[in-house]
């Protein structure tokens, strides 16, 4: 077996993401390539030479390769493909956007989301936003694969992958990035966190969320997350969204302050190891799954948190 | 209702279609079968996937905004997708076409049933919900998009169609992201795009004298057999819920001490 790794870059580093779908692709077992695609990404590319497990990593640097686009990067996996059993890409926003243009091109299904391997053709993976596990067999030669990266410790570093320069394939000139308004913080990314500070609709207000849970986050060197009713509510951005429609993620610890728990919230951090939940409302639903909860004023509560850290 | 983004451009003559699925409405909660074959579906409350409804009304707007001619609501699966179709009609698509299959169709023989709509149809832009909300694969849309050689513009939160392309605003992981895409082209929608409508009683019985056209995947040349098999659908374990603490201090100390996350 074969597996080719498509890895989520800057060009000058790896994304977490990536280290989490090596370490899915160890599970599955064989030679692991790691495809690495950009523009100036001789950096990203020693990064993903140095991961455990990695045995080649394959480098095609051009200019059109630097917005990432589905359309060009779809091109050159499949100029590439030649002799894998398995391509693996992380169901991040970057692979679940890419991965099923490849699968398609190679006329084979998408495996979305895995979160468990069974054996290199079985693979369980969550439907119906968490509610139930799927587990599927394969039967095409190809298994294209995105991975569910909180199902996955990342993998470790001390690997000595050789590296190789590919030729890049066709700029096909049909799409053309216009901007991007990339959120700036100085926390740790939500997707890979290991403490995630949610707020939800109890906080009320956007300047409540961060005047309460900016300090806290502060002291816990924590990442930011919102329940669905507080970014519908405009009191932070789509991108903190943790739920069905957002992010899926499972940190050491959670903690959900004024989110009642509605099941897309649930879908996206039941998986956490240790849940809080901070909640005027003792019959919310949030404290069925939470390990430690506390009712009562998060007004007061919070901040008595954050002092007492 | 015109909303300024959909910005009027004279050459501009779109036909859209929108692809529908039917899926178990997102208000009732899912059942695992006994026999770990799938999840529970008969009588059970059947809707439009959510994300599609999105795709309908953005089509919607398009066409009311004056930039889309045409507005062709399709779905793939069994004669029961028509009642989405007598929605998507109900909300304002013009006419609709239901590719009959008793067969369960995965994301990749959807994609090319579309892509043989797509032949007949000629549509430049086709907008899709980003996933379902039964097997949250997420992949149709690209699927189409690498079958079609089109552009893509995934996970959609703004779309503004003029001069021949169409530029789109994209949610993606730590922000947002703006591409301009040639037509024709495909785009799938995310939550923020709009706020579907509801169908009015009027609408209702309009959309009734419709045209709803049906086709078999025969007649399209599309074989739909299913690359994956199903081996068992079981429930995730449950979370036990923990305990409730009295107050902050001791909250810290169980985080401390018991949990050892602090």
């Amino acid at each position: 077996m074969s597996i080719l790794v498509i890895a989520e870059h800057d060009h000058a580093a790896l994304k977490a993401a990536t280290l989490n779908t090596v370490a899915a692709a160890s599970k599955i077992g064989g030679k692991i390539h790691v495809l690495v695609a950009g523009s100036g990404c001789a950096a990203a590319a020693q990064a993903a030479a140095a991961l455990e497990g990695v045995a080649q990593v394959k480098v095609a640097d051009a200019a059109h390769y630097a917005e990432q686009t589905a359309e060009n990067l779809a091109a050159l996996v499949v100029a590439n493909a030649q002799g894998y059993t398995h391509i693996l890409a992380p169901a991040t926003t970057f692979g679940k956007n890419l991965l099923p243009r490849v699968a398609a091109l190679l006329d084979v299904a998408q495996i979305s989301e895995i979160c468990g391997v069974e054996s290199p053709d079985t693979f369980v993976r969550p439907i119906y936003a968490g509610n139930a596990l799927a587990t599927v067999q394969s039967a095409d030669t190809v298994k294209v694969i995105t991975v569910r990266t909180t199902a996955f410790d990342a993998c470790g570093q001390g690997g000595a992958a050789t590296v190789e320069n590919i030729a890049a394939g066709p700029d096909l000139g049909l799409t053309q990035l216009v901007g991007r308004e990339l959120t700036k913080s100085e926390r740790p990314e939500l997707g890979a966190a290991k403490v995630i500070v949610s707020g939800g609709r109890g906080l009320a207000s956007g300047e409540n969320y961060h005047s309460l849970l900016e300090p806290l986050a502060d002291k816990l060197n924590a990442a930011l997350g919102a329940s669905r009713a507080a970014v519908d509510a405009g009191f932070v951005p789509n991108d903190y969204q943790v739920g069905q429609t957002g992010k899926v993620v499972a940190p050491q610890l959670y903690l959900a302050i004024g989110i009642s728990g509605a099941i897309q919230h649930l879908a996206g951090m039941k998986d956490s190891k240790v849940i809080v939940a901070i909640n005027k409302d003792p019959d919310a639903p949030i404290f069925q799954v939470a390990d430690y909860g506390l009712v009562g004023d998060l007004f007061q509560l919070v901040p008595e948190l954050t002092a007492a850290l | 209702m015109v909303h300024e983004r959909y910005e009027r451009a004279e050459e501009t003559n779109v036909k859209i279609l929108v692809p529908v699925k039917r899926v178990i409405d997102y208000n009732v909660k899912v059942r695992v079968k006994a026999d770990q074959s799938g999840v529970e579906l008969a009588s059970v409350k059947m809707a439009m996937n959510p994300f599609d409804e999105i795709a309908v009304e953005e089509a919607v707007r398009l066409k009311e905004a004056g930039v889309a001619t045409e507005v062709v609501a399709v779905s793939c699966g069994a004669t029961q997708s028509q009642e989405q179709l007598r929605t998507a009609l109900a909300l304002g698509a013009d006419r609709a076409i239901l590719v009959e299959s008793d067969a369960e169709l995965q994301s990749l023989a959807v994609a090319k049933l579309l892509k043989a709509v797509c032949e007949k149809e000629q549509p430049q832009l086709v907008i899709l919900g980003k996933q379902a909300i039964d097997d949250d694969a997420n992949q149709t849309g690209q699927m189409l998009a690498a079958l079609m050689g089109w552009p893509q513009a995934t996970f959609a939160s703004k779309v503004v169609v003029a001069d021949g392309k169409a530029t789109v605003t994209r949610e993606i992981d730590g922000g947002l992201e703006t591409l301009a895409i040639k037509l024709p082209a495909i785009v799938t929608t995310d939550l923020r795009l709009n706020e579907p409508r509801y169908a009015t009683l009027p609408n209702i019985m309009k959309a009734k004298k419709k045209p709803l056209d049906t086709l078999k995947p025969a007649e399209l040349g599309v074989d739909v057999a299913p690359r994956l098999t199903t081996l068992k659908v079981v429930e995730p374990a449950k979370r036990q819920a923990g305990v409730k603490v009295a107050d902050v201090a001791e909250l810290v100390a169980k985080l401390k001490n018991e949990a050892k996350v602090i």
